[in-house]
């Protein structure tokens, strides 16, 4: 029983310091921005990992959906609690905001979600790469769309989340994205760790592997397509509802082909269908990214390069598929991951 | 009767595959169907479990009842799932990187009669006592043989009572080819009905109780394997004359 507590109570006990840390302004605001960064990674790698990894088919516009979800929270909790030119008032009294911003991150995942599902129903009809193709266009579609819209800022981007952060935090002083982040990232490693773990999982497993012997092993392997894309996609617009209020502002061209390849290459570095390596990669990355800063623009030279390197040595990732526990069996007193 | 094909027409594109077959299976029968490479043999089976493209062609026309009713409509999960039809594909088709008992829990994916499932499990490794050894070794390590043991067994543990073999022979040697065999005919005897399919027409007709010949997506010759196995025809196909 004690140890069934380890791994929850070590969790909480990170949260607790990350959050006395960023309280007591021991840490400023850019290692702060990092450290949920960090978080946000985490979900988009280990959400496109479920499609890309475990399922084993190649999604590369996960930016779409990102975007739709930070679009769609944006706007809702904009329009909700923040004086806003195009959308006037805040309809509710800023108190609510802590309550209601869970809701609209998930609303966000929903309405991300649901693009996910416009975007699988076509092109799971078909077999093989059609995917990538599809959802690179879809992520183009998604982005141009967005740059349409002027009522939602168009081209210039869109703010105002920053006004609804603070109405958090102006209702109980605490720093709230942490808790947001950290408690979003855990559930859906949780939500995805059980997904593949179910008998559904298997399924999932079972279409990576072959889909004729899938499907004649009675796996719907159209529908548990259709889920496993629609979760994916679901995730990765709570990571984008979280991004944007973190930032506090989205533009659409930050969520194109660049951030889908940034998504793709974490997925890459961890290992394909290991939910450990998605974690892994994604702390890594992040990390790279702002230690490279320094370099600028040369940053898109190196890291490609590392990738390639990372190619030529080790193709199959860092984890491989295999998770933490299969490398330290001991680790299993602690938690089960399969 | 278990499973009727009637005038059954497929193609491939434009490619005629089937020329309209006819054929039955009767409950608790060993039926195969022998011919020769490009004789419509596999693309049969598909066309059965109703498999999307490109691996089965397109139905033109005919009809295929099970029980008496039609499956043409029937999507190929269900066709596992419901009618407890299950096909040992050609190549077998294992899932390579996972275990052997993952394999067979795999095949259980859409039961959900737990107690049933155990039996199935002591059956499988009773039937093939190797698969039982290998339980915990990945899939793509075990030889062809046991291989092919491991994808009949797979099949079996989809709770089916009607089996389709695409021809389980093939990279065997003639030892464990029967062993395969005796195991099947085990089956058979505990009231599994079979269809198989094989190239080797000399094995397929000793083990079989019924036969039809394929050639070039016409049945040209059925019959019980004791009217089969001394015809021309059959010595013409079998050789591929």
């Amino acid at each position: 029983m004690k140890q069934k507590l380890a791994v929850p109570v070590l969790l909480f006990a990170l949260l607790a310091v990350v959050m006395t840390l960023v309280q007591f302004e021991v840490i400023d605001l850019y290692i702060q921005t990092i450290i949920l960064f960090i978080g946000i990674n985490i979900i988009i790698s280990s959400s496109l990992n479920l499609v890309n990894g475990h399922m084993g088919e190649f999604s590369c516009g996960h930016a779409g959906f990102i975007a739709v979800g930070a679009y769609v929270s944006s706007v809702l909790s904009v329009a909700l609690f923040a004086q806003d030119r195009i959308f006037g008032a805040p309809l509710l009294p800023p108190q609510y905001t802590v309550y209601a911003f869970p809701v609209i991150l998930v609303i966000g995942g929903l309405a991300a979600a649901f693009a996910g599902l416009l975007v699988a129903l076509p092109s799971f009809r078909t077999r093989g790469d059609y995917l990538a193709i599809i959802t690179i266009a879809a992520n183009y579609i998604i982005i141009t769309v967005i740059i349409n819209i002027d009522k939602i800022g168009g081209a210039r981007g869109f703010m105002g989340m920053k006004r609804v952060v603070f109405a958090m935090e102006d209702t109980a002083a605490i720093p709230w994205m942490v808790l947001w982040v950290f408690l979003f990232t855990i559930l859906s490693i949780i939500a995805i760790r059980r997904f593949v773990s179910s008998t559904y999982g298997k399924g999932i497993i079972a279409i990576q592997q072959d889909e004729v012997a899938a499907e004649i092993m009675s796996v719907n392997t159209n529908k548990m397509k259709l889920i496993a894309f629609m979760l994916s996609s679901g995730l990765a617009g709570i990571a984008g509802g979280l991004y944007a209020h973190v930032i506090g502002y989205v533009n659409p061209k930050s969520f194109d082909i660049l951030k889908s390849t940034e998504a793709l290459v974490m997925v890459y570095l961890g290992g394909m269908g290991s939910i450990t390596g998605s974690i892994l990669s994604a702390v890594l990355f992040t990390l790279l990214l702002e230690l490279l800063r320094p370099l600028q623009i040369i940053k898109w030279i190196v890291i490609p390069l590392l990738l390639i390197i990372l190619m030529q040595f080790r193709p199959e990732g860092i984890m491989g598929n295999r998770e933490l526990v299969d490398i330290f069996p001991k680790l299993k007193k602690f938690y089960r991951f399969k | 009767m278990l499973l009727e094909v009637k005038d059954l027409k497929v193609q491939y594109g434009n490619i005629a595959a089937l020329h309209g077959i006819d054929f039955h299976v009767r409950e608790g029968e060993i039926v195969t169907l022998i011919g020769a490479n490009g004789a419509g043999k596999t693309t049969t089976l598909y066309t059965i479990c109703r498999l999307p493209p490109p691996e089965a062609p397109k139905l033109v026309a005919g009809d295929i009842l099970f029980r008496g009713q039609s499956i043409v409509k029937t999507e190929p999960h269900d066709i596992v799932r419901r009618l407890h039809i299950a096909l040992v594909p050609e190549g077998r088709h294992i899932f390579g990187n996972l275990t052997v008992l993952e394999n067979l829990k795999l095949a259980t994916f859409a039961r959900r009669d737990q107690e049933k499932i155990n039996e199935d499990y002591e059956r499988i490794f009773d039937l093939f006592p190797r698969l039982a050894e290998r339980r915990r070794q990945r899939s793509e390590l075990l030889s062809g043989g046991e291989q092919q043991m491991l994808a009949v067994g797979r099949a079996l543990m989809s709770g089916c009572q009607f089996l389709m073999l695409d021809e389980p022979s093939m990279g065997l040697a003639p030892l464990l080819m029967y062993d395969m065999f005796r195991a099947l005919k085990r089956l058979n005897e505990e009231g599994m009905t079979i269809l198989l399919i094989e190239q080797n027409a000399h094995v397929a007709l000793e083990f079989a109780h019924r036969g039809y010949l394929l050639e070039t997506g016409n049945i040209v010759l059925a019959g019980t394997s004791r009217e089969l196995m001394d015809t021309p025809e059959v010595h013409k196909a079998y050789l591929g004359g």
